[in-house]
């Protein structure tokens, strides 16, 4: 199994991630970070934590479950409804600047899912998307704002992203399927 | 999860744990700004309600509509039934005009086991005559659990008319696979013969029944069920059986009291309990639209393939 990024490459890919937020965004207080479950949760958290290093700026941080908008519900006959969990957004994202953190970008319907749910919380200024791995193989019209790494893949592969907070390990490598 | 929801019997304790970790989940979208998601979209739900209901009826409807299911109701005062139509032919024609769903509460025990034997759709079963009530002890579940972390091990004590009630049998049945030590207590004319076969203490002194209880959990006396004496008075029964401050004060300091309704003031409890700092009487009504949402989500869902 390849490991394509280690520890160190995955922190130093959020710290250059958490500099170009700031220089692309002037107005800090309108910013917040939105993780998209399971495992952008501790990405936006980490990315928060950056720049809080950073300039010390506090960066409201929520947890998105996408699943009742996933377009690939009830298409099957057979087997058990995906799990969900709790969306927890403790802040209006009302005229905020939201920054929505998942781990890898793919076909791009798990961000087409985000983005309607998301929009029912509000009317965000603006959306911007942070992914830690772009592999390709877009089926919508869905481009990253940041990116950690792009990777090219074949679709018979499969790229897991495993976190600490999660996992027990940082670390992401590709699997053939 | 099985194709209908009939009885606390199709469920395993992995999935009545599944179901109330998944109404956490949909608890939130009730604090939301817009209370809907698309998940149910283009599914069709009825309702068939052959008794009255307020809280149920109400319950149902609202999660399938936070869930953006069309929903229709068919209160049976105003259909066919009056005309004399039978259950399995109002069924059989609800069915050829394919809903997904059907939501159904009956007088007579085991009428969703029929039109489970007869309908594709999905049947969820709102309370079946003196049978069961499955989502009534679904959202008692997670209310207990709520309040006190877990369920494996609490004492729980049931009182009241325990012969003609689905909301006592579905929860024995739930509460006794989770693991708690559940107690009842009722006039020996309102306790069905055998019901020690379920796993249950019997009390006919409530002060024993009710001594150190994690969760008190009272029920209706249902006179429109009721035919015969089953008790003197109404006034002698709340003297022997009402719960009082002074029966609370017999249990755990921190114990929570329940009541499915609706209540009867007065009658099997007190207005000071169903009003005081112990109720959670209306945080039940609360977590209801949430359990019911996560019922019909993951019922919604594939069957599963064994």
């Amino acid at each position: 199994m390849p490991v394509v990024m280690d520890a160190v490459r995955i922190g130093r890919s959020l710290a250059r991630i958490a500099h170009e937020i700031l220089e692309r965004n002037r107005a800090l207080e309108e910013l917040a970070l939105v993780g998209i479950r399971t495992r952008g949760v501790p990405l936006a958290r980490r990315i928060a934590q950056s720049i809080r290093e950073i300039n010390q700026h506090e960066i409201p941080t929520g947890a998105l479950d996408i699943t009742l908008y996933r377009d690939d519900l009830m298409r099957t006959a057979v087997g058990a409804q995906p799990l969900i969990r709790r969306t927890e957004i403790p802040f209006s994202i009302d005229d905020r600047r939201i920054l929505l953190v998942d781990d890898v970008l793919y076909t791009g319907r798990t961000i087409r899912a985000a983005l309607d749910a998301l929009i029912e919380f509000g009317r965000p200024k603006a959306i911007q998307l942070v992914v830690l791995v772009d592999r390709g193989h877009r089926e919508l019209p869905i481009k990253a704002d940041y990116v950690g790494k792009n990777l090219p893949t074949s679709p018979s592969e499969s790229v897991q992203v495993h976190l600490t907070e999660i996992d027990g390990r940082d670390e992401v490598e590709i699997l053939e399927s | 999860m099985k194709k209908d929801l009939l009885s606390i019997d199709d469920l395993t304790a992995d999935e009545i744990y599944l179901i109330l970790d998944t109404t956490e989940a949909m608890r939130e979208i009730g604090q939301r700004p817009i209370k809907k998601v698309p998940t149910l979209r283009g599914k069709t739900i009825v309702n068939l309600f052959y008794e009255p209901s307020t809280r149920t009826r109400t319950s149902f409807e609202i999660a399938e509509k936070r869930l953006s299911a069309d929903t229709l109701n068919i209160a049976v005062a105003t259909s066919s039934v009056q005309k004399g139509e039978t259950l399995s032919d109002t069924a059989l024609n609800i069915e050829a005009m394919a809903p997904d769903m059907i939501v159904m509460r009956h007088a007579s025990s085991g009428a969703g086991h029929l039109l489970s034997r007869i309908c594709r759709s999905r049947i969820i079963n709102a309370g079946d005559g003196m049978h069961e009530h499955p989502t009534q002890a679904l959202l008692d579940a997670y209310t207990i659990r709520e309040h006190k972390k877990q369920i494996d091990g609490l004492k729980v004590t049931i009182v009241g008319d325990l012969l003609h009630s689905r909301v006592l049998r579905s929860n024995v049945k739930l509460l006794t696979k989770l693991g708690a030590e559940v107690w009842v207590s009722g006039p020996p004319t309102l306790v069905p013969p055998g019901i020690e076969r379920f796993g249950v203490r019997v009390s006919a002194r409530i002060d024993e029944a009710v001594a150190d209880a994690d969760v008190i959990m009272m029920l209706r006396i249902q006179q429109e069920r009721m035919q015969g004496a089953f008790i003197p008075s109404l006034r002698e029964y709340f003297h022997t059986f009402g719960m009082t401050r002074a029966r609370v004060a017999k249990a755990k300091p921190d114990v929570i009291i329940m009541h499915p309704g609706p209540m009867n003031r007065g009658v099997e409890i007190a207005s000071d309990v169903a009003d005081g700092p112990y109720s959670v009487i209306l945080e039940q009504v609360a977590n209801g639209v949430s359990v019911r949402m996560a019922v019909l989500y993951l019922l919604a869902g594939g069957v599963d393939v064994d």
